[in-house]
């Protein structure tokens, strides 16, 4: 019988091996059916414990949040102004090859730390607080933002870069007239999805003290205020929906 | 023929050493009337026109223009150098997200200064210019609209319109009418010759198109293999010149 389709032998081995594994990993880490039940019973307590939320401290949640959103706020501004340039290095149809090189591999780095462990080194360098926080979320949103940004630029049509540059137009002008305008719109849209990922992101980063309601969090945590917690949670919950009403608006009157 | 404009001595273009593409061009082009560059494709006619305004550099050879050597110049002496020669380009190369407008005055990038160009505050006679090309190129209620938005025949007009702009003192256009059916090509072609007869720029337009190139051309360059092989009016042009150019005869 002729076959209509060839097996894929390694695939099934691949997947049987990997199957296999999950099940061995899980009686490793002692994950049995007693632990689930105990843990599902913590957890039940631990809910009935969140409820109802306490928004009595009001005022240092709003605190919090504010701070939270301030640290977003400016580290996306920051990352993007730096992101502009060096993305703008970092494009190989651009740039020559011995500066987008080491430009790629800083992006890389602000990229390879995850941004609490960069918190944690700002912490540590420059003190506890919000400056702190700022620092950490710009690392984080240049490694992003930039990466992005010289993706963008490196799928431009050079036909019309030429044509600018055929002008006689300089290389300032070259970018206004024959790169921005094909690059602008998806520079705003991941600019956008920056903040939007940044505003979550300085919520966590308090938790290791870089300023914003991750730290009151972790204080309620630590003192067993579970429905201050449960208000935290809620507070932050709402925050970055609006955020993302907000950024779909903005996206929406961009099209 | 009157003082060339244009005077090209031993042009040698090498893409990959020891295999030239352009081997040694010896042109002069007069100060008016269109002159069509045929030959078959990959034949270097479109290299020979991007070294004029290089956006392909030379390997070898002189570009004369206005007295300087356009293959040798660097930095903002090639960008004063670029503004006098305008281009038009096969697939028009206009930037879509800009409007008609922006692209047009891409054409002035050459002169105005760098903040200008950013607030798009051009002078008035920048602008009072710009209409009047649109006017002239028949697109005068396509100002504001985006280049993406225009039918081909319609952006290679916006092309000319923005080649025009740079007031330049000699115009390439590299294959303006390939894209385009062959009633827009005609069109195109009457709009071109008569917008820089009026304006007294001579150009040089490479052309798959050989009785468009008879019809619109003072004289016709013929290049096969990286060499000029007939020069002369288009009433001179016969099969036997055609056959060489292209190469067999059963086609004609």
């Amino acid at each position: 019988m002729r076959r209509a389709f060839a097996p894929n032998w390694p695939a099934r081995i691949g997947l049987f091996v990997l199957a296999a594994y999950a099940v061995w990993a899980t009686s490793q880490l002692g994950i049995t059916g007693e632990r689930l039940a105990t843990g599902l019973g913590e957890g039940g307590r631990f809910l009935a414990r969140m409820w109802p939320p306490d928004f009595s401290r009001w005022e240092l949640l709003l605190e919090g949040l504010v701070e939270s959103m301030q640290i977003a706020v400016i580290s996306t501004v920051l990352g993007i102004i730096l992101s502009l340039p060096l993305g703008l290095m970092a494009a190989r149809n651009l740039s020559p090859a011995w500066l987008s090189a080491p430009t790629r591999g800083f992006i890389a780095v602000c990229r390879s730390l995850h941004y609490v462990i960069v918190a944690i080194l700002f912490v540590k360098a420059i003190g506890f607080g919000a400056l702190a926080g700022v620092a950490a979320l710009t690392v984080a949103s240049l490694g992003f933002v930039a990466k992005l940004f010289a993706e963008a630029i490196e799928e431009i049509s050079m036909k019309q870069v030429e044509a600018v540059r055929a002008s006689g137009a300089g290389p300032a002008a070259v970018l206004l007239y024959g790169v921005l305008p094909q690059v602008a719109s998806r520079f705003i849209g991941f600019s956008l999805y920056q903040l939007d990922s940044n505003l979550r992101n300085s919520t966590l980063v308090g938790i290791v003290g870089a300023g914003g309601i991750g730290g009151t969090l972790f204080a309620a945590f630590k003192r067993f205020d579970y429905d201050f917690v449960a208000a935290i949670l809620l507070a932050i919950i709402a925050l970055i929906f609006v955020a993302e009403i907000v950024a779909g608006r903005i996206r929406a009157a961009l099209q | 023929m009157t003082q060339p404009i244009l005077e090209i001595r031993g042009l040698v273009k090498e893409y990959q050493p020891g295999k030239p593409v352009l081997h040694g061009i010896d042109l002069a082009i007069g100060a008016q009337g269109i002159t069509a560059i045929i030959g078959p494709s990959g034949t270097g006619k479109s290299t020979l026109l991007r070294c004029v305004n290089r956006l392909v550099e030379p390997t070898k050879g002189s570009i004369m223009m206005g007295g300087q050597d356009l293959a040798r110049l660097r930095g903002g002496a090639l960008r004063a150098a670029r503004r006098r020669i305008g281009m038009v380009f096969q697939e028009y190369n206009l930037v879509e997200r800009l409007s008609v407008m922006e692209n047009v005055l891409t054409g002035r990038l050459g002169y105005v200064p760098l903040w200008r160009a950013w607030l798009r505050r051009y002078p008035r006679a920048d602008l009072d210019r710009a209409f009047a090309l649109l006017d002239a190129v028949g697109l005068p209620e396509h100002a504001t609209r985006r280049a993406d938005a225009l039918s081909g025949g319609q952006r290679q007009r916006v092309g000319i319109a923005r080649a025009l702009m740079q007031s330049p003192a000699l115009l390439l256009a590299d294959e303006p009418t390939s894209s385009l059916d062959p009633r827009t090509a005609v069109e195109v072609m009457e709009l071109m010759a008569r917008l820089t007869g009026e304006a007294g720029v001579p150009v040089i337009v490479n052309i798959h198109n050989v009785e468009l190139a008879k019809r619109f051309a003072v004289r016709i360059i013929g290049m096969t293999g990286g060499r000029i092989v007939f020069d002369g009016p288009p009433d001179a042009i016969g099969n036997d010149h055609l056959s060489e150019i292209y190469g067999g005869e059963d086609w004609i």
